[in-house]
């Protein structure tokens, strides 16, 4: 799959909005403004991955993890943003943990509502074959 | 922080979605540099919200330090000023330049070239 260089932009529309959040109401942004918010905030990424990268590979892992990406960003002198990432990360990882269960508990139910109807259809067989039987004998006895 | 209000907080924010930025392009970027492999799911989560932080600080601060607020418009030049005299955006000062005029500029190419010839 060929990286056109669009790709490795952040979408416009949702970059406005938090631009929008954060600027006091009736603040207007330049279109300018707003795509070197934009290029800036995928440099920032690169700029991210690469130290956490670092911590990472230091620690002879392969693996980039949640403690790479808060350390690369402390070293990169963005230290307020470390406890509002601690709560969000809390928040995240709960409401992966409920999706987890809600899926699990989908799939005991399915299984469940399986097993019901395959019993329900095997009474019913044995329910024909009893009705073929006492015909015959009628006619037997006839 | 205490306990109760690390809950509160965690209430709040699970009860409103987690992030605005699209978590698959991020990890496009992400995967654009070298040497990295493989990303957890949290690390890639982090990095998201990390980049929607950065955005809203940019903007503000950007926005507070210049003469947007007299125009009411944060402009493509208080950016770049940000950029290049807070440590913390000095890592954007190549892809935010400040822009001078065309005529200043070729001036300033001109007394090179003449600070050249005089070598």
């Amino acid at each position: 799959m060929a990286e056109r260089p669009e790709d490795l932009n952040l979408p416009n529309a949702v970059i406005t909005r938090i631009i929008k959040e954060a600027l006091p109401d009736g603040v207007n942004v330049s279109k300018e403004a707003r795509r070197a918010i934009s290029q800036a905030a995928s440099i920032f990424v690169l700029y991210a991955t690469s130290c956490a990268n670092n911590f990472a590979m230091k620690a002879k892992r392969k693996t980039l993890n949640a403690g790479d990406v808060m350390s690369a960003v402390e070293e990169m002198e963005f230290e307020r943003f470390l406890q509002p990432l601690r709560e969000a990360l809390e928040a995240y990882k709960k409401g992966q943990k409920g999706k987890k269960e809600a899926t699990e508990q989908k799939r005991k139910d399915k299984e469940k509502q399986n097993t019901d109807e395959n019993d329900k259809s095997r009474d019913e067989e044995e329910d024909e074959q009893e009705g073929e039987n006492e015909g015959e004998e009628e006619d037997v006895e006839n | 922080m205490s306990e109760k209000n690390m809950e509160e907080k965690v209430e709040q924010a699970t009860n409103s979605k987690n992030v605005s930025l699209p978590m698959s392009r991020v990890r496009l970027i992400m995967k654009s540099s070298p040497d990295v492999s493989c990303i957890n799911q949290d690390a890639l989560f982090l990095t998201t919200k990390a980049t929607e932080l950065f955005v809203k600080h940019l903007a503000l601060s950007s926005y507070k330090n210049g003469s947007g607020k007299e125009t009411n418009t944060l402009s493509y030049s208080d950016l770049a000023n940000a950029a290049e005299e807070t440590e913390t955006f000095q890592f954007l000062t190549d892809i935010l330049p400040k822009k001078i005029l065309a005529r200043d500029y070729l001036k300033s190419l001109e007394e090179m070239k003449k600070d050249d010839d005089n070598l």
